[in-house]
């Protein structure tokens, strides 16, 4: 049976004045897999994210959701964790679910609590007092938390430590489903890699390698890592 | 379980568990976790778990009844197989590794012998 192509992104070139953020991009996502995004900072994920987010037109190119042109309606597929810490200082983490409970109609306010069940963050606490390894976490429950297709988490594992990382996966792979896709941005390849089903190699806005993780180290006989870094070292 | 991420991660948990039917660690017929659960306890993707479960479908190892799950063989011939295979690896890759460091199988008889003796010892 063919899975729907629920994500397709073809020839997408984005420009900003005169610099070239994105150049010809093409990937079609399967449902149910785990996608790493992966490349140096510079290289174009967080652009490539922000565009199929509907946050950034494309210059040229199209990208289609469910076999439809990206609109203000994609929205509603799409859940976006940007890399910054978005939250207001002086909300409590139990508001913001509240807030996304009332914003989204999706949201499942239930399995936010239950996911944060296992976490240390202290729901009464105010996002002011939060490690940026709790805001880490807070933030990955809350996109996973919206029931859509596509969940695009821009660099999840940045500036957190190496406990809350491990936390972080996990939830990744919890929320992993038949029906959805999950791309994650990051360049901490050797610490996400095992939880990918398919990498992406961004480099300088091109798409230099696309492929499932298993069968790259299969064939080079590297890790996915050992692999960046070669595409990478002279970048 | 570490994995090492220079070998696809699905083929390291297959071995894992060839090794736990040989040793003994996981009985014939033995119901195997969900590919959820799995995944959530090894902290790998899914799609790897489903992967290792239909290759070693395949192998006949495992089977699947529908709608209950996935359960070790409980037939002895295949363990017995396995455990076959697994040891024949291990004895060629030692022969091998022997013969390039200039040992006779006169002399690699001989070292089993004292090594096994020194080790036995010294339980």
């Amino acid at each position: 049976m063919n899975k729907l192509s629920v994500l397709k992104i073809t020839d997408l070139t984005k420009r900003y004045y005169n610099k070239t953020a994105l150049e010809n991009v093409s990937l079609d996502f399967e449902q149910g897999k785990i996608y790493g995004l992966l490349g140096p900072n510079g290289s174009g994920k967080t652009t490539l994210m922000k565009v199929v987010a509907g946050l950034h037109k494309q210059t040229s190119g199209s990208v289609l959701i469910n076999d439809e042109m990206l609109s203000y309606k994609s929205k509603a597929y799409i859940s976006y964790m940007p890399t910054e810490n978005y939250m207001y200082d002086n909300f409590k983490a139990i508001d913001i679910l509240k807030f996304y409970n009332t914003m989204y109609e999706d949201f499942r306010y239930d399995y936010a609590l239950n996911l944060l069940n296992d976490i240390d963050v202290n729901l009464d606490s105010k996002i002011s007092k939060l490690s940026s390894g709790q805001i880490g976490k807070l933030k990955t429950v809350i996109a996973l938390s919206r029931n859509v297709q596509i969940y695009l988490l821009d660099e999840p594992l940045n500036g957190v430590d190496v406990l809350s990382r491990d936390t972080i996966m996990d939830l990744i792979i919890k929320s992993q489903s038949e029906n959805k896709i999950i791309i994650i941005s990051t360049h901490l390849v050797s610490e996400i890699e095992k939880i990918l089903d398919a990498v992406i190699f961004l480099k300088e806005g091109i798409v230099e390698v696309f492929g499932d993780a298993e069968e790259l180290r299969q064939e080079r006989q590297l890790s996915v890592e050992g692999i960046y870094k070669e595409v990478f070292r002279n970048a | 379980m570490e994995f090492n991420n220079n070998i696809p991660i699905y083929m390291q948990v297959i071995e894992r568990i060839k090794q736990d039917i040989v040793s003994g660690k996981l009985k014939p017929g033995e119901k195997m976790p969900s590919s959820r659960e799995y995944s959530n306890e090894l902290g790998i993707n899914f799609n790897t778990v489903a992967r290792v479960y239909k290759e070693l479908e395949n192998e006949k190892i495992v089977f699947t009844k529908r709608g209950l799950g996935t359960f070790i063989t409980e037939s002895d011939q295949i363990i017995e197989k396995l455990r076959y295979t697994m040891a024949k690896n291990q004895i060629t890759a030692f022969i091998d590794g022997m013969k390039q460091l200039g040992y006779t199988k006169e002399d690699m008889i001989k070292f089993i012998e004292t090594e096994n003796n020194y080790l036995e010892g010294n339980e």
